[in-house]
């Protein structure tokens, strides 16, 4: 929820997929992060899943959003597209050659890699554009 | 027919209730329409941000002024 009044224009939805695998982790990872350094703001996927209105409703209304998936399972886009929700950046971890295990310590130097193909990704998304 | 309108009270949240209560009383429908400015009870919709507005219990626009069009959708 805004703490102040009103969202600002340039506020950015972060969904990770925080999947149980190295991969999942560190979408999860990145976004809390990202959230922590004022980059954006990491929203909940699992409500959008629900189906819940408030949440939907924010991610079809939201200008910039950045969707993290782990792998190519892609569950992050599969729940927005269920929910009809356009799709604006999107990163898919393994995509940029992190590869796939269950090991949970999850690596500093993959956690920036995330969070700079987040940024990545939201660069030159205009307000209410989709990129992807 | 229930309509709220969530927001701790900055001008978009205000001009979100001036075109909630004008599309209300253009339609001549009888709607009770409550402000939401507790922010705790505004997280309970699940909202990213605000103004927003939830009719019957189902949040229709998430951190922008509706125009009057949109709500009379909503409503009618
Ligand atoms: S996208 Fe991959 S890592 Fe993420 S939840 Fe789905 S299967 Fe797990």
């Amino acid at each position: 929820m805004a703490e102040g009044c009103c969202t600002p224009g340039s506020n950015i939805m972060i969904l990770a997929c925080s999947g149980a695998s190295n991969v999942g982790q560190l979408t999860n990872q990145a976004a809390v992060e990202l959230t922590q350094e004022g980059f954006g703001k990491m929203f909940c996927l699992a409500g959008i899943g629900a189906h819940l209105s408030g949440f939907v409703q924010s991610a079809k209304d939201v200008p910039q959003m950045v969707a993290i998936d782990g792998c190519p399972v892609a569950c992050t886009k599969a729940i927005l597209e269920h929910a009809q929700i356009t799709v604006k950046g999107y990163v898919v971890l393994t995509e940029h050659g992190i590869e796939k295990n269950k090991n949970f310590k999850l690596k500093r130097e993959e956690i920036e890699q995330v969070k700079a193909a987040v940024r990545a990704a939201c660069n030159g998304q205009s307000e209410g554009a989709a990129v992807k | 027919m229930e309509i709220k309108v969530l927001g701790p009270g900055c001008a978009k949240c205000q001009q979100t209730e001036k075109v909630v209560n004008e599309a209300v009383s253009e339609l001549g429908m009888q709607a009770a329409i409550d402000k939401i400015t507790d922010v705790l009870k505004i997280g309970e919709y699940g909202v990213f941000g605000t103004p927003a507005v939830v009719v019957d219990g189902e949040v229709k626009s998430v951190g922008k002024v509706p125009t009057k069009e949109e709500v009379k959708g909503w409503i009618s």
